[in-house]
């Protein structure tokens, strides 16, 4: 189960939008307790990727050591990271698959010309196959 | 001894250990001992052919060892090894 937030969800889907038509992404921070996880925060990252934005997205190492460091200073989890997948399904890729990390949740955003469409996230097993987290859209009061 | 931070996604392979001390030497060693101790991280660190795996880069201090000396590398007993993941990915 993934609970997001409102607030680090909106900002995902305006990332994904202002994007659009490269992939965005950014790393996902929260708790994860008892098999729950919590996103509480995003934070937007430079897609490193050279070339051709629209299929790929790389987040950079040093970028990577900045969000472990920021989990660190703010007793926050580092839970995983998001992109987009514009004008495609919120379904990971082969390419997605094996680049992918172990524990991490995989948020994918899919936007069909310029609109969000739907949001989905997905996790690697034992078999390093994806399988698909339960999203929880939490509204604070 | 020298410093080496496992990333999140495989501290569940150091026992939910974030940092570890281990011998200085070179990065080769470091990761010697990291495959010794903790197998089960050993497939997320090395390929086949027992090389440090393409979708893992490896930081001392700053610098990544690709722009020194790669596995060969020294490590001091004041360094800090950063094990990085790769983080790619894509719609085909």
């Amino acid at each position: 189960m993934l609970n997001i937030e409102q607030t680090p969800l909106d900002e995902m889907v305006s990332d994904a939008v202002k994007t659009f038509p490269d992939e965005c992404c950014g790393f996902l921070f929260g708790k994860d307790e008892n098999n729950i996880r919590t996103i509480k925060k995003i934070q937007v990252v430079n897609n490193a990727k050279e070339g051709d934005k629209r299929r790929r997205f790389v987040i950079s190492a040093k970028d990577y050591l900045k969000a472990e460091q920021f989990a660190d200073e703010n007793n926050l989890q580092l839970i995983g990271v998001y992109h987009s997948h514009p004008n495609h399904p919120a379904i990971p890729s082969e390419h997605d698959r094996v680049a992918a990390q172990p524990y991490f949740s995989y948020i994918i955003l899919s936007v069909i010309n310029n609109e969000f469409d739907h949001i989905r996230s997905w996790q690697l097993n034992e078999q390093q196959q994806f399988e698909e987290e339960k999203i929880l859209i939490q509204q604070l009061n | 001894m020298a410093t080496v931070i496992i990333p999140t996604p495989l501290r569940k392979f150091t026992n939910n250990t974030a940092r570890l001390n281990i011998r200085a030497g070179s990065v080769q060693d470091i990761v010697n001992d990291l495959s010794f101790n903790f197998p089960e991280l050993k497939r997320h660190l090395l390929d086949e052919n027992g090389k440090i795996r393409s979708f893992v880069n490896v930081f001392v201090g700053d610098d990544d060892i690709r722009d020194l000396q790669n596995e060969h590398t020294s490590v001091k007993e004041d360094s800090v090894i950063s094990i990085v993941p790769a983080i790619a990915g894509g719609n085909l």
